[in-house]
């Protein structure tokens, strides 16, 4: 299994744990990575605010290495992964856009590379079953929330590998990995994204809401799949509880970070540290501060 | 040699500014076989008319080309003409200079010489016309009535009421339909079944008017005026005749079964009616859940029955009879919740559907009447209302707006206030739509003098909390988000084609639409008429209808089948095809393209080989003249009457 791996912005520098720990996993997997040399910018939150074509035209600069290297796509961030896989969903159909694209990037292309998320890859390519029998440590003592947000699952047309109103891959995935998934009614509001810098007091509203409907249902963490949704829920916690007069201290995990635990590495292989809201209280009244070796 | 008059026609100046008519006409004089040419600035009106009508007496014309505006618009008009001057109206031919010519071009010469050879082409085919006549068939004065609803039964009635026969095949054990589910109506709250069981006990009180329940149309071959229906009598497992529906039997019955009338809010028993009213008042054993037909034991309801009516060993029938006007009259479903995720996927047992709440708060549903949280029965305070849940919604149901769903959305609120005025009803809506006479009052009514509160936006999500649930949703009005904590949530399901609607279409030979509702024969001027004659739709299976407008279409379906039934035969269409069966062989090509199914197999004896074969044979009846099958066929076995391949090759050759 190997796949032409293209980290992102986020991924390279706010979101470097996801980086991290989404390698770390792959290598323990066999999964083989080769992140797309020179890749240039998605263009998710301000291309495609400005301008349709340079939403599709930078994509398709990326798609188009990955292509060269004869390899399907793999991304992590969600907005990514909305961007890459709408510029490939036109290039495919619109014949118009096609054209223009290809003659803007100077190249011949029409969707050949397929873009996978690390999450559809892991449950629905790699599989439950063969990932269960590479786990190392039971997560049973652990509960979780699988929190989507808005672009891994939405417009279902587009992305297409999960419900788009009530997902469930990173569910499955945390019961796969022995972890007790939490339902709740949060998975999919959004977090405010968008609106971080404009209007703070809308998303520490929303981020409250998603927090402490998390606490309600005793989870110890949430479980991510995108950059944006950890940055805003990991590091507005302090400015939330001041706001709110809240006690929250909820880790935020990537869902790689979670896999990575169950198969027995170590928290800073998985950059755990990096995390705003520490995590590593909770690690280790779980016991799970400390590299398991493979029996 | 024929004798052929032309008559040019200015149309004002819609073809003359265009068109040298005058020159057209001159030169139009001179084609084989015209004896007359002449223009006249309105040929359609009256001294237009009796111009053609002097002419052919004048110059003893025996066919006669117009030039004028498309066949569409005049050509009876003109036929009439020929006909009151003792011509057959076949022997006419329009040629259409003005659509076709005046109105597309602006250069007046071409347009003058394309006008001459359009004329040319009619006077060329014209030559070859023959004289036809319509064929007239038989007509069986018997409705059959496809459905038994409110729909069915406003069409048998007005077709018995008239004198004739009708015949009602229910699928469900009694005739009552949806409307016999609901417990009051918009707008004015009568009461559903007080004003339904009148006519149901009307119609099986109608001599002329049959019911079979419990039973299912199966095939229908014919055509118009003679259809045959097979019809399928499913075993009640109970002699009808002998039956007193004293009720006894279900009484007894020992097997409990979730009632499909209440919607598996309450149960029946394996042999019973659906609802008290029934009719007829004949229970049906449930075979797939009767203990003695699954396990071999009880027969309790036989044991019980003082009339030995209980008959286990009784099978289907099926019965063949015969119609002259089929009323299709098979309802409509609702939308399955399930689909939609957020609001709990069917799972959440106090999120209930609008047919749900119909039984609920009727007091001879499963609850009688009382408004009680399916899941453990308590009382109801807070009721949330969710409308448009798969109408309007491309993604998770269908694009159009289900009609009623506003109206007895404002309906259950304003009961359930009635029932619990210190109760709390909440309704998200998008737009109401109230267009109905007294509707919009309605509406009114609920939110003003019931206080039910009506928030325009969408429900995100619906999930448990705490035992009750909670509806997160937006209040687009005042641009918040809103969470209601409710005991129960109703979602106004879409109104949908039924799972079989397909099949019934395809039986019928009638056109369905991407939503498995069946088309009209034209969305505004034949909206209870099919493409098919002498078959016809009413109520929701064409587009979801409230009861007014269904009964409406009920009668204007049945006034149509009255109207065949006005006279013992049919005029047929003389433009037909027929089969030079020298010429075919058997391929039957033509049966595959022929769209009425017009085309039989019939066998005749080879004058050459003297042994039988089968050949096509073009039922006139059925045949709409379409031509499909003219040119299908590689031998040119088919030829159609008034476009004959010597016709149109004259047109070509004209040109």
């Amino acid at each position: 299994m190997k796949y032409a791996y293209y980290p992102g912005c986020s991924l390279h520098a706010t979101a470097k744990e996801y980086d991290i720990s989404t390698k770390a996993v792959c290598e323990a997997l066999g999964i083989e990575l080769e992140e797309i040399p020179n890749w240039v910018c998605c263009g998710a939150s301000s291309a495609h605010m400005t301008s349709e074509l340079l939403s599709l035209a930078l994509p398709v600069s990326d798609l188009v290495i990955a292509k060269d290297m004869g390899l399907d796509t793999l991304v992590c961030c969600a907005a990514c992964y909305s961007r890459l896989r709408v510029a490939n969903a036109q290039m495919v159909s619109d014949d118009g856009h096609r054209a223009q694209v290809n003659e803007i990037v100077g190249t011949e292309y029409s969707g050949e590379s397929q873009v996978r998320h690390l999450l559809d890859v892991l449950v629905h390519e790699y599989g439950l079953d063969a990932l269960r029998e590479k786990v190392t440590r039971e997560l049973s003592d652990l509960r979780v929330v699988g929190y989507y947000g808005c672009l891994l699952s939405r417009p279902p047309e587009i992305v297409a590998f999960d419900d788009p109103e009530n997902p469930t891959a990173m569910d499955e995935l945390a019961a796969a990995l022995g972890a007790k998934a939490l339902d709740w009614p949060n998975k999919t509001e959004c977090c405010g994204q968008s609106l971080s810098l404009t209007r703070t007091d809308v998303v520490l509203k929303l981020c409250r809401d998603i927090l402490q409907s998390a606490c309600d249902r005793g989870a110890d963490c949430i479980v991510v799949a995108c950059p944006l949704c950890h940055s805003n829920l990991d590091m507005r916690q302090a400015q939330i509880n001041r706001q709110y007069q809240t006690q929250f201290g909820v880790p935020i995990l990537y869902f790689t970070q979670l896999v990575g635990l169950a198969l027995g590495l170590e928290p800073k292989e998985l950059g755990m540290s990096k995390h705003i809201t520490s995590p590593s209280k909770l690690l280790a009244a779980k016991g799970l501060d400390k590299r398991k070796e493979t029996a | 040699m024929t004798r052929i008059g032309v008559f040019v026609c200015w149309c004002g100046s819609n073809i003359a500014s265009t068109v040298d008519v005058e020159k057209v006409a001159e030169l139009a004089a001179d084609l084989p076989g015209v004896a007359y040419s002449t223009t006249y600035k309105y040929m359609c009106s009256d001294p237009g008319q009796k111009l053609i009508a002097e002419a052919i007496k004048e110059h003893d014309l025996d066919r006669v080309v117009v030039a004028a505006c498309s066949p569409s618009l005049h050509e009876p008009t003109f036929r009439g003409c020929l006909e009151n001057e003792g011509l057959n109206p076949y022997m006419l031919e329009i040629a259409n200079i003005r659509e076709q010519c005046s109105w597309v071009h602006t250069d007046r010469e071409e347009a003058t010489e394309k006008a001459l050879d359009l004329i040319g082409m009619a006077v060329a085919k014209v030559a070859h016309n023959a004289p036809l006549v319509a064929s007239t068939i038989p007509v069986t004065r018997r409705a059959l009535i496809i459905g038994g609803g409110i729909s069915g039964i406003q069409a048998a009635i007005d077709v018995g009421l008239a004198g004739y026969e009708a015949v009602i095949v229910e699928r469900e054990p009694s005739i009552g339909g949806r409307m016999a589910q609901f417990d009051k109506t918009f707008p004015t709250l009568d009461c559903a079944a007080c004003i339904l069981t009148p006519k149901m006990v009307a119609v099986s009180r109608n001599p002329n008017i049959k019911i079979y329940t419990h039973a299912e149309v199966e095939e229908v071959t014919g055509y118009v005026g003679n259809y045959v229906a097979k019809i399928r009598l499913r075993a009640r497992s109970v002699d009808a005749d002998k039956c007193t529906g004293c009720g006894t039997c279900w009484q007894k019955c020992p097997k409990r079964v979730s009632s499909e009338f209440d919607q598996h809010l309450g149960m029946r028993k394996a042999i019973h009616i659906p609802f008290p009213q029934a009719v007829p008042r004949v229970p049906v054993i449930d075979r797939d859940n009767c203990l003695w037909f699954q396990r071999g034991k009880c027969r309790i309801c036989e044991t019980s029955c003082e009339v030995g009516a209980v008959d286990f060993e009784q099978e289907d029938e099926v019965i063949e009879e015969e119609f002259g006007a089929i009323i299709v009259a098979t309802g409509f479903t609702t939308f399955d919740h399930s689909a939609y995720k957020e609001y709990g996927a069917g799972q959440l047992k106090d999120v209930i559907s609008g047919l749900q709440f119909e039984r609920m708060v009727n007091s001879s549903g499963p609850t009688g009447g009382r408004i009680l949280r399916p899941s453990d029965g308590k009382e109801v305070k807070t009721v949330v209302f969710v409308a448009c849940v798969g109408s309007r919604d491309r993604a998770k149901g269908v694009a159009y707006c289900s009609r009623l769903c506003c109206m007895y959305t404002a309906k259950h609120g304003l009961l359930f206030k009635e029932h619990n005025p210190d109760g709390q009803a909440y309704v998200f809506y998008m737009d109401i739509r109230a267009a109905g006479k007294n509707y919009e009052e309605f509406v009114r009514r609920a939110q003003e003098e019931f206080g039910v509160n009506y928030l325009r936006g969408r429900v995100s999500r619906i999930f448990e909390e705490d035992g009750q649930l909670v509806v997160r949703g937006a209040d687009t009005l005042s641009g918040t988000q809103v969470e209601i904590k409710a005991d129960l949530v109703v979602l106004a399901t879409a109104l949908i084609a039924r799972d079989d609607a397909v099949d019934v279409a395809r039986m019928l030979g009638i056109p369905y639409d991407e939503n498995h509702l069946f088309t009209e024969g034209h969305p505004k001027l034949a909206p209870v008429e099919t493409v098919t004659s002498g078959v016809f739709l009413t109520g929701a299976c064409q587009a979801p209808k409230d009861i007014p407008d269904t009964v409406a279409t009920a009668s204007a379906a049945s006034a149509k089948a009255l109207a065949l039934f006005s006279s013992d035969v049919l005029t047929g269409e003389p433009m037909v095809s027929s089969i030079d069966t020298s010429l075919c062989s058997g391929c039957f090509a033509c049966q595959e393209v022929c769209p009425f199914g017009a085309i039989e197999e019939v066998e005749i004896r080879d004058a050459m080989t003297r042994e039988n074969r089968p050949v096509a044979h073009v039922i006139e009846s059925l045949c709409h003249g379409c031509g499909n099958c003219t040119v299908v066929c590689r031998a040119g076995a088919p030829n159609l009457a008034g476009f004959s391949h010597e016709q149109i090759l004259a047109e070509l050759l004209a040109v």
